[in-house]
């Protein structure tokens, strides 16, 4: 993860979505055929355990924070369980942006200009990763990227969108590490705790790992819901209670 | 496209035994990982439990444990474990359980096992933590269950308590009551220190009170001759297993010709692992043959025991011996019941394996008689056959199979008087060939297992008297000790002969644990041994400086890694309830010992060379 982001407790939306009901109405409407084989692959209901559910521990990098103006670099993505982060099954895309590659997300990348250069569109990149990722439940940390990114890339590119449900550890932190903030802590400006994913994990007693790399952040916020499943939930937590509402 | 997993393969790079592998192979090894977290206080992993990966802790830490629960390791980041279920077939040896909240990588089994066989220095690294773990747990081990381990000595906790045999039996009463002790030795006048005689609390009652003797009568009365000694320095174990054999309940100890304690059944029996002894107590308590073979299961059943309770081939050995002559000492109590008491004197043998207190489950009978020089064998030998017969019959029954070789008391040449046997024994040193001792140096290992065992201590004494002069002897026994060699090679799924002929298995006995104990016999009799079973004749040889340097350390681990691998694949048949013999197949070997062997056969080949080469000039 690149840029500290805005509070996510405050974009959490308040209605229950029916995830496999939805992928089917979702399917139907789908004109993109790898996008409609990836919604008919189906997606956990509400109720499944989190145990059994297969999951994609996501990274975007990015040129910045706004899927309007901004576009995705890189693409990595570790399939897991509650029981293991798969880095065998682990795949990494670089992509052209469309948009503009400042300096200075070069220098924290560390993605240069020729081997953006190099890269391909994401429309060439797009049917391997709807394959990749259909059944899985993705896992990122901050919710305010990778899905909206991806979205604003799709609809830019096939005039259509793409919806599905998202565990996010930040929230998931926040939940636990930023309720019941006392009146005292806030008249004393008493610092919050940081959710940021490195802090997070330390609190876990997770390694360090050096960020702005999309595949290590990915095994990063992975192991972390191993973790936070740990501390805070069990395996047999159905899945709704764990992903966005 | 393929991703570099920066993180963990730096991670993997700073640790042994990783740091040993080729770039290419390292970044594989991240490539192919996979993660887990896990709380503090997770059982992480179970006893038994099926593994197919690796465990390198990232971060945190983790504890391995006994089955019985005590502590055995405490590994942190960059420690590894699992590796000794992996290189035996995937089952975990050590449960795990995290005691941080815990990171791990895991490296899948297949690949460790490939890095394993085809990068040596990662081998040798995994070895090296291995060994150093292992000596760690043999260390626990040892202070766990000493009495495998400790020597007599440990057990004496004071003086011994004696009075003079002119004493009255009220005055040793008195004695052993203020001394609070259950046995008295008894000297004759200044020999203080060489005790005649011993008496218990069982003797002051079963020979003193119940009879209604005097209490004013020597005490030499009641007390019991012809004591049996044991060193100092010997094993708990086998003090235990000589009061099993000899029913005495109360030895004294001895350093250097001096009586320094007495040990008792109690000190030992306490720690003992019981199966032994309950079977062994069970034997003397049949009244039949039929009866006997009835234990057979019982024996088995111990024997498996021990080996899941990692007691080492000598342990086992000399337990499974134990049995086997409690078997043969009650059948000869039961054939004399039936008919009679013997008209001469005579000395029931036990020769090979059994005399060496090397057997397991998987042997035959051999056994002889030696007859006192009175023997007519025209007015006795019937008896002799008779009782010969019995025993031979029983212990077929009881799983010891008729010896091929006919090396058994039923035979008529095994079955002579001391004199003749003397002449056997003469004969064999003074006028040898290859050819002639072909079939006799079963004989050099000997033991008396009933009546008078006296006879045997001649024999030997003999033995032990001639054997290191006749060099044209010693040359024609190591002559012998090559005719059965160990295999060139030891594959994954065959056995390479010298002649480059593949094999599916191999002969652990004849190929394996025979030649050893062949070889340390030749060098047993050119030093004149005092003690038969191979390990301890292996500690004389050295001790008489036989061997160049570290070889008789590497010989006495090669006899045990076979005897092991032999006994174990004995245990799993039994278990699997499968037909028990010593061949072994490698590939129902794990790669660990499959590599081991190939060294412990090395050590063996190169062993026989120099044997070869020191005996040749005969």
């Amino acid at each position: 993860m690149l840029y500290l982001p805005p509070d996510a407790e405050n974009k959490q939306q308040k209605t229950t979505i029916n995830w496999p009901k939805r992928f089917e109405e979702l399917s139907e409407a789908a004109k993109y055929p790898a996008l409609k084989q990836y919604y008919e692959a189906g997606i956990a209901s509400t109720d499944t355990p989190i145990n059994d559910v297969p999951m994609v521990a996501v990274d975007f990098e990015t040129t910045g924070m706004d899927p309007d103006r901004h576009s995705i670099i890189s693409i990595a993505i570790v399939p897991m369980t509650l029981a293991r982060v798969d880095m065998s099954q682990a795949q990494q895309w670089i992509v052209k942006p469309r948009r503009v590659l400042t300096d200075e997300s070069i220098t924290i990348h560390g993605i240069t200009h020729s081997a953006i250069e190099r890269a391909p569109d994401l429309s060439e990149i797009m049917d391997s990763l709807l394959e990749a990722v259909a059944g899985k439940v993705w896992v990122v940390h901050y919710n305010g990227i990778e899905r909206p990114f991806l979205q604003g890339a799709f609809e830019e590119r096939l005039k259509e969108s793409i919806h599905f449900p998202v565990i996010d550890t930040m929230e998931i932190e926040a939940r636990f590490h930023r309720k019941n903030r006392s009146l005292w802590d806030r008249i004393t400006r008493k610092k919050r705790v940081s959710i940021r994913l490195s802090d997070s994990r330390e609190r876990y007693n997770l390694p360090f790992y050096a960020p702005h790399d999309a595949m290590t952040d990915a095994l990063a916020c992975g192991e972390l819901l191993q973790a936070q499943v740990a501390h805070h939930f069990s395996a047999d937590t159905p899945i709704g209670e764990v992903w966005l509402p | 496209m393929e991703a570099e997993h920066v993180e963990i393969l730096n991670f993997l790079r700073k640790y042994s035994p990783f740091n040993k592998l080729p770039e290419e192979d390292l970044q594989l090894a991240a490539q192919k990982t996979s993660v887990a977290y896990f709380k503090a206080n997770t059982q992480m992993l179970e006893f038994n439990q099926h593994i197919d990966s690796l465990y390198v802790v990232r971060s945190g830490s983790v504890e391995t444990y006994h089955r019985d629960g005590s502590l055995f390791n405490r590994l942190d980041e960059g420690g590894f474990f699992g590796e000794a279920g992996l290189l035996r077939k995937g089952h975990v040896r050590f449960p795990v359980k995290t005691i941080e909240d815990t990171l791990i990588y895991y490296i899948p089994g297949d690949l460790f096992n490939r890095f394993y066989d085809e990068c040596d220095s990662f081998a040798d690294a995994v070895e090296v933590e291995e060994k150093r773990r292992v000596s760690h747990a043999v260390k626990e081990h040892e202070s766990r269950n000493r009495t495998l381990t400790a020597r007599v000595e440990t057990l004496i906790t004071r003086e011994p308590v004696a009075i003079d045999k002119t004493a009255s039996i009220r005055e040793a009463a008195a004695l052993m009551t203020d001394e609070k002790v259950s046995s008295l030795l008894i000297y004759d006048g200044e020999k203080r220190h060489k005790p005649v005689g011993i008496i218990t609390d069982k003797d002051l009652r079963k020979r003193a009170l119940a009879v209604d003797r005097n209490a004013a009568d020597p005490v030499s009365d009641i007390m019991s001759e012809n004591l049996i000694f044991i060193q100092h320095n010997n094993r708990v174990f086998e003090a235990f297993l000589t009061m099993l054999r000899t029913n005495l309940h109360h030895l004294p100890v001895l350093r250097q010709s001096k009586v320094t304690g007495v040990i008792a059944l109690s000190d030992v029996a306490k720690h003992e692992s019981q199966s032994s002894l309950y079977v062994v107590s069970g034997i003397f308590k049949q009244t039949t043959i039929e009866e006997l073979s009835q234990l057979v299961p019982d024996v088995q059943k111990s024997f498996v025991r021990m080996v899941e309770e990692d007691a080492n081939s000598r342990i086992i050995g000399s337990a499974m011996a134990t049995i086997g002559r409690s078997f043969k000492q009650r059948l000869l109590e039961l054939a004399e019941e039936k008919y009679g008491p013997p008209p001469v004197p005579y000395c029931f043998l036990a020769l090979g394996s059994m005399a060496r207190d090397e057997q397991t489950i998987v042997t035959d009978q051999d056994n002889a008689m030696v007859l006192d020089d009175s023997f007519k064998p025209e007015l006795h030998d019937e008896y002799f056959l008779n009782i010969a017969q019995f025993v031979s019959d029983g212990l077929n029954a009881c799983g010891y199979t008729y010896c091929t070789g006919g090396i058994m008391a039923t035979n008529p040449n095994w079955r002579q008087p001391l004199s003749k046997w003397k002449q056997y024994f003469n004969d064999w040193i003074d006028n040898p060939s290859p050819e002639k001792l072909l079939h006799s140096s079963i004989f050099f290992d000997l033991d008396g297992v009933g009546g008078e065992t006296r006879f045997a201590k001649e024999l030997n004494q003999l033995i032990r008297k001639k054997a290191p002069q006749r060099k044209r002897f010693l040359g024609s026994m190591a002559r012998n000790a090559l005719n059965r060699t160990p295999p060139l090679g030891f594959f994954r799924d065959f056995v390479m002969e010298k002649d480059g002929k593949h094999r599916d298995s191999i002969n652990t006995k004849r190929r394996g644990t025979g030649p050893v104990a062949d070889l340390i016999r030749v060098h047993a009799l050119a030093i004149g041994a005092q003690r038969q079973n191979s390990f301890a004749r292996l500690e004389e040889i050295v001790d008489a400086n036989l061997l160049p340097k570290g070889r008789g350390p590497d010989l006495r681990d090669a006899l045990e890694l076979i005897s092991m691998v032999r006994i174990r694949h004995q245990a799993l048949a039994l278990e699997a309830g499968e037909a028990l013999d010593n061949n072994v197949a490698p590939e129902d070997l794990s790669d660990f010992e499959r590599k081991n062997l190939k060294d412990a056969f090395q050590i063996l080949s190169n062993a026989q060379k120099y044997l070869r080469y020191k005996y040749s000039g005969a």
